[in-house]
């Protein structure tokens, strides 16, 4: 029996529900030679700004008790160059099948204002490669790089409903934990009209140099990713799957099929795998594999069945 | 091309006070390194998740084995150094752009290395002396010397303390032999490099050097090894040079030194 591992994100089928994590990827040029990107539910590419962006100075990262606590201050190198340079190579990487399915591209956006993420927002209106766009308003490292925007619900709903009506592709907001209540948030972004979540965004975080008496990190803060975070993404992906009616995409220290799973019964409908990459590269094949083999132990005949089963 | 491996670990050895040598058996790493490249190094405690950046001292292409030489910093290389011939030990490489060695044909070349910088130095001089190259290379340690003895070619040491050649750093071992050259080779301490691209730029040498950056993904794809460049970098379309694929190896008039 051939299991179904396929979902469905707002109108758009993943042929599985794996897909890579904002940042952790780039836009998979590097990754393509360790991996077959045709293998993914889809790629999601680093946060892209409508101009191209410095980042933070170094040292940008650091590694931390099963993760790691990142600063890079969203360098990218704008959305014109995005588009002509990492969407062509996406478009010519991936092959679609005769019904035009295949690893489907989420784009990642950034911006300082409102403004800025509506203009690159229309910019990607134009690419027939972008099917799906996920708006980060939840980057902890840059002030304006979003996480003002998204810790305040009526911040949210505002952003929300300004995207939505600029966009032509479904949107996905990527929500922040450092908040005090997701479940808030989430049904604020639900309320602006989102198309679905995406959460976890990294945990603002510190790690003291000891030995140099300093910060580990130039801009002292960062954000925490990896296994270690895992446990209060479920949870989080939990609270929200309750609070909302749009489907979520859950992350957060994915590393195994197991993890994946815990997402999915959370309420996920689909998981980003991000930091573990960093420590293997095929980690995100495993988690597929993972998921396959887990169905067909427990003949388990639709993915489907699994998401939001614990309650 | 590169790849993820798992090696074969033939021998680890201890060549200085906690300074190690790795030999390992590689499928293809080995066969295609460069002098100047990297490995990146995973520890089997997956709660270090972060690989660790370590040279290519020397790489045997016919043999497929790859040596690494690396300092004890901290837990990952405490793990590395406790490896024991037949272990298996993951990697990915060859990673990097490693020295342009043709720059220096027909030149008069310095490979200059200080303290754990001097590792890559060996392959380094190692393709430059078979290939007929006029290599003198340049050693700087603080007081224990290790490697010295394998380089192929002229070697002139300096130590801090004095215990052997020149007293001071290495710049003082070029002055003190007073040599010559057309291009420079160099890897070791920041404040080493920055007073080794000061001297070529004075004397009007071409220098590359070999720089050091916290890495996440090894790849190029995270942005955290980022170095400032002079001139607007084509992959960032800003002036950052990423170290892991850019670099490691970057001409030093090319970069915010
Ligand atoms: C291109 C390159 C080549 C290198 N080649 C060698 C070599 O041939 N021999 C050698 O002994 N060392 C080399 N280093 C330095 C080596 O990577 C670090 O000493 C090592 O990562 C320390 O790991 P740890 O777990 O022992 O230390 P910890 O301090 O516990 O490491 C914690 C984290 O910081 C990172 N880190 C710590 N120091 C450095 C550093 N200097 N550079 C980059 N990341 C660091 C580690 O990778 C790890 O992610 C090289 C570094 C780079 C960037
Ligand atoms: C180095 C790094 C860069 C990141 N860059 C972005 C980004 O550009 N946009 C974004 O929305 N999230 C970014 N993230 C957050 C991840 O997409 C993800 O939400 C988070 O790391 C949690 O997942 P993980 O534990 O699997 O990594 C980044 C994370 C890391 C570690
Ligand atoms: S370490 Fe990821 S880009 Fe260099």
């Amino acid at each position: 029996m051939a299991q179904n591992m396929s979902v469905e994100i707002c109108g758009v089928r993943l042929k599985n529900p794996v897909m890579t994590a904002s940042g952790t990827f780039g836009s998979g040029v590097e990754f393509s030679e360790f991996l077959d990107l045709n293998r993914l539910g889809a790629v999601v590419t680093k946060g892209v700004a409508l101009v191209p962006w410095e980042g933070n100075p170094v040292p940008r990262i650091c590694e931390t008790p099963s993760g790691m606590l990142n600063a890079i201050g969203l360098q990218n190198p704008g959305v014109a160059v995005f588009a002509k340079r990492d969407l062509k190579f996406l478009e010519e990487e991936l092959s679609r099948d005769q019904a035009g399915e295949g690893t489907k591209v989420v784009v990642n956006v950034c911006g300082h204002s409102e403004e800025e993420y509506i203009g690159c927002v229309e910019k990607l209106s134009d690419e027939p490669r972008a099917d799906l766009l996920e708006i980060n308003i939840s980057c902890p490292n840059v002030r304006e790089g979003g996480i003002a925007f998204g810790t305040d619900p009526k911040g949210v709903e505002r952003i929300t409903s300004a995207v939505r009506k600029a966009a032509r592709q479904p949107v996905i907001m990527k929500l922040s934990p450092n908040v005090t209540s997701i479940s808030e948030i989430a049904k604020a972004a639900e309320a602006g009209g989102a198309d679905a979540l995406s959460l976890i965004n990294t945990l603002t975080g510190m790690k003291i140099d000891v030995e140099r008496r300093t910060f580990a990190l130039a801009n002292r803060t960062g954000g925490l990713s990896g296994p270690a975070i895992h446990p209060v993404a479920v949870r989080m992906v939990y609270e929200c799957a309750q609070a909302v009616k749009i489907p979520i995409i859950g992350m957060g220290g994915i590393r195994t099929a197991e993890d994946a799973l815990e997402m999915i019964m959370a309420g996920a409908t689909a998981v980003s795998v991000g930091t573990a990459s960093f420590h293997d590269q095929t980690t995100v094949l495993s988690v597929i594999d993972g998921i396959e083999g887990f169905l067909e132990r427990h003949q388990v005949s639709d993915i489907r069945d699994l998401i939001g089963c614990v309650r | 091309m590169k790849y993820r491996e798992k090696a074969t670990v033939l021998g680890c050895e201890e060549i200085g006070t906690r300074i190690f040598s790795l030999r390992l058996e590689t499928r293809q790493i080995a066969a295609e390194a460069r002098p100047g490249q990297f490995v990146s190094v995973y520890c089997s405690d997956a709660s270090r998740l972060l690989p660790r950046p370590i040279s290519v001292c020397e790489a045997d292409a016919g043999a497929g084995v790859l040596r690494l030489v690396f300092r004890i910093a901290g837990k990952g290389t405490q793990e590395f150094s406790r490896l024991c011939s037949g272990d298996k030990v993951d990697l990915a490489g060859p990673l990097g752009n490693g020295f342009s060695l043709e720059m220096g044909e027909g030149k008069r070349i310095l490979a200059v290395g200080g303290g754990i910088g001097i590792p890559p130095m060996l392959e380094t001089a190692k393709r430059l002396a078979s290939g007929g190259q006029d290599v003198t290379a340049v050693l700087g340690y603080r007081d224990e010397v290790f490697l010295r003895d394998e380089f192929p070619c002229r070697c002139i040491v300096a130590t801090e303390d004095g215990s052997c050649g020149t007293r001071g750093n290495v710049l003082d071992a070029i002055r003190a032999g007073k040599l010559e050259a057309d291009v420079i080779f160099a890897c070791g301490p920041a404040v080493m490099l920055r007073a080794i691209a000061a001297y070529a730029r004075e004397h009007g040498i071409l220098c590359q050097v070999s720089m050091e950056e916290k890495m996440a993904c090894g790849i190029g794809a995270c942005l955290s090894c980022v170095y400032k460049s002079k001139e607007i970098d084509t992959h960032s379309q800003v002036k950052n040079k990423r170290v892991c694929t850019e670099g490691p190896v970057f001409l030093s008039t090319d970069i915010e030194i």
